[in-house]
């Protein structure tokens, strides 16, 4: 078996046809922004939720913001999510909540 | 192609000998190729990114093991609190997303020909190469701690297949009530900074249970460690006596070992008679990467804290426990948040795009310390100028106190180290 470049074929072609020499990679679905990634390692993959740790896929955008400032205020009760809000600016705060509002 | 017309085709034909005669436009012919070495947290985790957010990339993932056995949740199985089934992870999930997995050793990169080369004697090419390939020991570390005395003395710091871990288990089990458990502990930077305290911790809770005059004994090449206020609190609340912890300056770093006399010889000669003896020894970036001259001096892998790219490579981002990136920890989720980060980073290269705007890299380590007692660090990083930067006035450790005090915070986080676990992992192979 073989590594190397496939030999040309009538599908590679045909996607030489429609791609620039630089062609999008990204997926036509819409991704989540950086910042949001790293959520999936404690609320699952696109924050569907993990045993303890709660779902937040699907979280009403202005629900998220708010809680979000709670926690970093210490205004609400935490283990660590009052540590983790802290370290995030607004912008980044809206991001997330912008992508995990649009999760289904 | 059934639906290529003609004048598609002869489009295509003149196409495909322009990019013939040109081979940067060759690339397009066929999807890029991503190809990952090496299937832990970081490797795994960039190969799954980068199929679901980049389904035209063509990802091959390098890696010896047909399933993967971690280090998180290995400290449980010394405690018997978990098997080894429940800490191995096939690469079924992987495969389904349309990764191809290569289960081979990767002995060589050619950085110039852009191709690795197989155990096998075949050669692999990519585009991009994504180097998630772990850490090797330092044999010649510590006089008398090599290969064949690690049969004797394990590590239980690279799993592998789980057979240092099962070791070290069933030494454990074998040890007389009243006897030793001695600890050998390196200088960082090195693999998962809080684990040689979890283990201790759950050794204690094993023999508190099983062999309540048991000793452990803790020499460590440093003089302070990860969470040490929360392990110390929960060691002197949990085991009352049985752990002593020798800090560097107390003469506590062991340079010498006797798997015959079973001993633990540390730098100003003392000798400590241990009955099992778990060596961390200290470490370095994996063969692959040190052979490829991506290393410095440190051992280390020096990378562009924007895109992960080895600053003595082109084309080869590198990630998990082998890049330098401190004051990030050597840790399962700094290798899989900096995974997708150095994916993309990757990927713009390939487009043509500018690198993408700097993001998070984030961390937590949950620790378990006994029974329904977690603590944890949380670290949110950001690029800077030449390397890595703490985000001040966030993250840290678990409030201290008293269990009393403290019992509802403990119990809650080693609940959401369980989901850790099993978030993070889904994460990485689902």
């Amino acid at each position: 078996m073989s590594f190397s470049t496939p030999a040309l074929s009538g599908m590679a072609l045909a996607v030489l046809l429609s791609m620039a020499p630089h062609a999008p990679l990204r997926a036509e679905a819409v991704t989540a922004p950086p910042v949001a990634l790293s959520c999936a390692g404690c609320h699952g993959p696109q924050g569907a939720g993990e045993g303890s740790v709660p779902r937040i896929a699907g979280y009403d955008r202005q629900a998220f913001v708010q809680t979000w400032s709670a926690f970093r205020a210490n205004e609400r009760p935490a283990t660590i999510m009052n540590r983790i809000a802290r370290g995030f600016t607004d912008a980044e705060v809206a991001q997330m909540a912008d992508y995990f509002a649009s999760v289904r | 192609m059934t639906n290529l017309t003609r004048r598609t085709f002869g489009l295509a034909t003149t196409a495909a000998g322009l990019a013939l005669a040109a081979p940067s436009v060759l690339h397009a012919q066929t999807s890029a190729r991503l190809v990952v070495i090496g299937g832990g947290f970081g490797g795994a985790s960039a190969a799954r990114y980068a199929r679901m957010a980049f389904p035209r990339l063509d990802v091959t993932l390098i890696e010896p093991q047909t399933s993967f056995v971690t280090c998180p949740y290995g400290n449980l199985l010394l405690a018997g609190e978990r098997t080894l089934p429940q800490i191995t992870h096939s690469y079924e999930g992987l495969k389904a997303r349309g990764v191809r997995l290569i289960h081979d050793w990767a002995e060589a990169i050619d950085a110039t020909a852009r191709t690795v080369r197989l155990r096998s004697g075949q050669t692999v090419s990519y585009d991009k190469l994504i180097l998630s390939p772990g850490i090797a020991i330092r044999w010649t570390a510590i006089e008398g701690y090599g290969e064949a005395a690690a049969e004797a003395f394990p590590h239980a710091w690279i799993p592998g297949t789980g057979t240092q871990t099962a070791l070290l288990r069933r030494q454990l089990e074998a040890l007389p009530d009243g006897g030793v458990v001695g600890f050998a502990i390196p200088p960082n930077p090195f693999r998962c900074p809080p684990g040689p305290y979890e283990r201790i911790s759950m050794v204690a809770s094993y023999l508190k249970a099983h062999k309540p005059r048991a000793k452990i004994l803790a020499l460590d090449a440093k003089d302070a460690f990860s969470k040490q206020g929360l392990f110390q609190d929960a060691w002197s609340e949990l085991y009352p006596g049985m752990i002593e912890w020798i800090p560097l300056n107390k003469d506590g770093k062991v340079t010498k070992v006797d798997v015959r006399e079973k001993i633990f010889e540390t730098e100003l000669g003392t000798r400590h008679r241990i009955d099992v003896g778990n060596v961390i020894p200290p470490q370095s970036a994996a063969k692959i990467a040190i052979d490829a001259g991506l290393t410095n001096d440190t051992g280390w892998v020096p990378v562009n804290p924007l895109t992960f790219e080895a600053t003595r490579a082109r084309d080869i981002h590198v990630i998990g426990d082998a890049n330098i990136g401190q004051p990030m920890p050597k840790s399962g989720y700094i290798a899989n948040s900096t995974s997708k980060v150095a994916v993309s980073a990757a990927v713009a290269a390939l487009e043509g795009r500018p690198t993408p705007a700097p993001t998070v890299y984030f961390n937590t380590c949950y620790s378990h310390v006994g029974p329904e007692y977690g603590i944890s660090v949380v670290g949110i990083f950001r690029p800077g100028e030449t390397g890595f930067v703490e985000t001040a006035n966030a993250g840290g450790v678990s409030p201290r106190g008293p269990l009393a005090q403290q019992r509802e915070q403990r119990r809650l986080e080693a609940l959401h180290a369980d989901a850790w676990y099993d978030a993070i992992t889904k994460d990485a192979f689902s």
